[in-house]
């Protein structure tokens, strides 16, 4: 059973959020992690770089596949997590933590409606792992 | 299991079936300019004797006496241990193996190539090969973008991203190049060579004003009429303003210039060109392959397929197909390339041509070339009204104003029993009266003598009669 806080929001594309002020952390979910594999590789954005809520903003590539992140928020990158580069497995070993992908200062807070919470969250995975 | 076709009966099934009346019907939306098949003139079928006698006829047509055409395909010597071992069996492979980690022997062949073309180019990676040295530049050129541009900017879609090309690279590879980026928001720009004909960099300087920035330079070298470039000149230009830097280079001319990743001290991005000197026969022009070299930085955007070398799980060593992620059996439409498969069998004759070669060996190859194209120039300048066309240093070819039509001057040259060059004007507008011509290390001095004869004759004659 995959981990999945409950003061993070989720997009369905598996993306978590983490609010602080205006300013939002993105990493992939538990669920994610565990169904990529072994992480080996991730392509982030640039700093000062536009996204859209949706969009691609980073890539994940795993030894059986490779995936895009899209931003669950629009905003501006503000920080992107540089630790990836040399150690991606942090993606595997701390989703939630040190395996963070960007952080964006987000345009719009109402988008934030648009995220599920954990318990929806949770919901679908249980769905997508029985198909 | 036989191979069956399909018989009059199950053709007209399925025309029924789907409600044409004809086979040609299902063609008629294509321009029937662009269909002018005519088989007529072939007959219905030969015996074998009489099929071969007839090849072997039309074969001779290609008999020809010494070669001195060059223009991006070259008449190398290529050792008969070459095609010999090339065409066994465990080798015989147009592709990359399906089942790749079950071919151990194949993989490491590629390996092996990678690690002579990024040793030759002084870079730190390569690929497996492309199609030929169109492909590659088009390819480098889609590299050089996505290196930067890893992530569209919103609202960017539009923007149309030019890429600098100063100075004569090779007419076929830009045509080919274009036909495959001008759809994807890039413009190929060229500022054409100066006087001396090499780059200008007062052209390129205007071009930049004009254009505001490129993302990446194409510098080949040597260039289409055989002038060696300030390459050092070019990439510290092409970095001040900005730019990616690609190089396309012949592999033999590396025996003796300096390698691209040593250009202007830091190198350039990626490196690609034609293989074709490397054991490849000239064939009547084709097929060839054509190679990808890049940093190690850029090896994700690299496309095409990667032979990496790993140990298994009781540690020893063996090959595999690596960072397929690339790739569009994983990546889909978001993959590098399209391009999957490379060129495989004439990679086997190139690996096996340059670990024959050496590094000393392909020293002398193209050692050989230089001095025997500077005793042909010297040869033919010595005839009154030959000169240089440019004054630049030149590599095994070297652009000759003929004074007269070069396109005649070719036809009786062929007549003479000479493949005398390639007359400029089919790809240079304006090079009416100009010869590309090309000595390889094959030609001898017999050779160079009966081209000066011909070459002599013709034009005095030409002179008499005007």
């Amino acid at each position: 059973m995959s981990d999945t806080p409950n003061d993070l929001r989720y997009a369905a594309t598996h993306e978590w959020a983490a609010l602080d002020a205006d300013v939002a952390t993105v990493g992939i979910s538990d669920f994610a992690q565990d169904a990529l594999g072994d992480v080996v590789f991730v392509e982030l954005p640039e700093p000062g770089q536009l996204v859209r809520a949706g969009e691609e903003a980073a890539v994940v590539e795993s030894v059986k596949a490779a995936a895009d992140v899209y931003a669950p928020l629009t905003g501006t990158v503000v920080a992107v997590n540089e630790a990836l580069e040399e150690a991606p497995e942090l993606v595997n070993e701390a989703p939630y933590g040190d395996g963070w992908f960007f952080r964006i200062r987000i345009d719009n807070e109402v988008e934030l409606d648009d995220l599920l919470d954990a318990a929806a969250y949770r919901e679908r995975c249980e769905a997508e792992g029985d198909d | 299991m036989p191979f069956v076709p399909h018989t009059q009966e199950d053709v007209r099934a399925m025309l029924a079936h789907i409600g044409a009346d004809s086979v040609e019907d299902l063609f008629d939306e294509i321009d029937p300019r662009l269909r002018q098949a005519d088989f007529s003139t072939l007959s219905e079928g030969e015996s074998e004797m009489a099929m071969l006698a007839e090849f072997t006829a039309r074969a001779r047509r290609d008999e020809t006496g010494p070669c001195f055409l060059g223009a991006g395909c070259y008449d190398h010597h290529i050792p008969a241990a070459v095609w010999d071992i090339a065409g066994r069996g465990e080798y015989l492979t147009a592709y990359t193996p399906y089942q790749a980690e079950a071919s151990q022997g194949t993989l490491q062949l590629i390996y092996e190539y990678q690690s002579m073309m990024a040793a030759l180019t002084g870079m730190e990676v390569s690929n497996a090969s492309v199609y030929d040295g169109g492909s590659a530049l088009a390819e480098a050129v889609l590299m050089a973008v996505r290196t930067r541009r890893r992530r569209r900017q919103p609202g960017a879609d539009d923007d149309v991203v030019s890429v600098v090309v100063p100075g004569a690279c090779h007419p076929l590879y830009l045509a080919a190049a274009r036909s495959i980026v001008h759809n994807q928001g890039i413009r190929l720009v060229e500022t054409g060579c100066g006087f001396d004909g090499a780059a200008s960099f007062d052209r390129l300087d205007r071009a930049a004003s004009g254009y505001g920035s490129f993302a990446a330079m194409v510098v080949q070298q040597p260039n289409f009429f055989g002038v060696i470039e300030p390459v050092d000149e070019l990439v510290a230009w092409a970095d001040d303003h900005g730019a990616s830097t690609i190089a396309v280079v012949n592999p033999v001319a590396l025996g003796l210039l300096k390698p691209p990743g040593e250009w202007n001290g830091g190198g350039v991005d990626i490196v690609c060109g034609d293989g074709q000197p490397l054991g490849v026969p000239m064939a009547s022009g084709g097929p060839s392959f054509g190679f990808l070299c890049a940093r190690q930085r850029h090896v994700r955007q690299m496309p095409g397929r990667i032979v990496g070398r790993t140990v298994d799980s009781a540690g020893k060593p063996g090959f595999t197909l690596t960072l397929q992620a690339r790739e569009q059996h994983i990546r889909r439409g978001k993959a590098t390339s399209n391009i999957c498969t490379n060129q495989g069998l004439l990679v086997t004759a190139a690996t096996i041509h340059m670990a024959l070669l050496g590094p000393h060996g392909l020293r002398s190859v193209a050692s050989a070339c230089h001095e025997r194209t500077r005793d042909l120039v010297a040869a033919l300048t010595s005839i009154d009204g030959v000169e240089r066309t440019f004054a630049a240093p030149f590599f095994h070819e070297c652009a000759l104003d003929m004074g007269r039509h070069a396109e005649d001057v070719s036809r009786a040259l062929a007549a003479a029993g000479v493949v005398g060059g390639l007359p400029l004007e089919r790809y240079a507008p304006g090079f009416d009266n100009h010869l590309l011509v090309c000595a390889t290390e094959k030609r001898t001095a017999a050779d160079i003598a009966l081209f000066r004869d011909a070459l002599a004759r013709i034009l005095d004659s030409g002179a008499n009669s005007a």
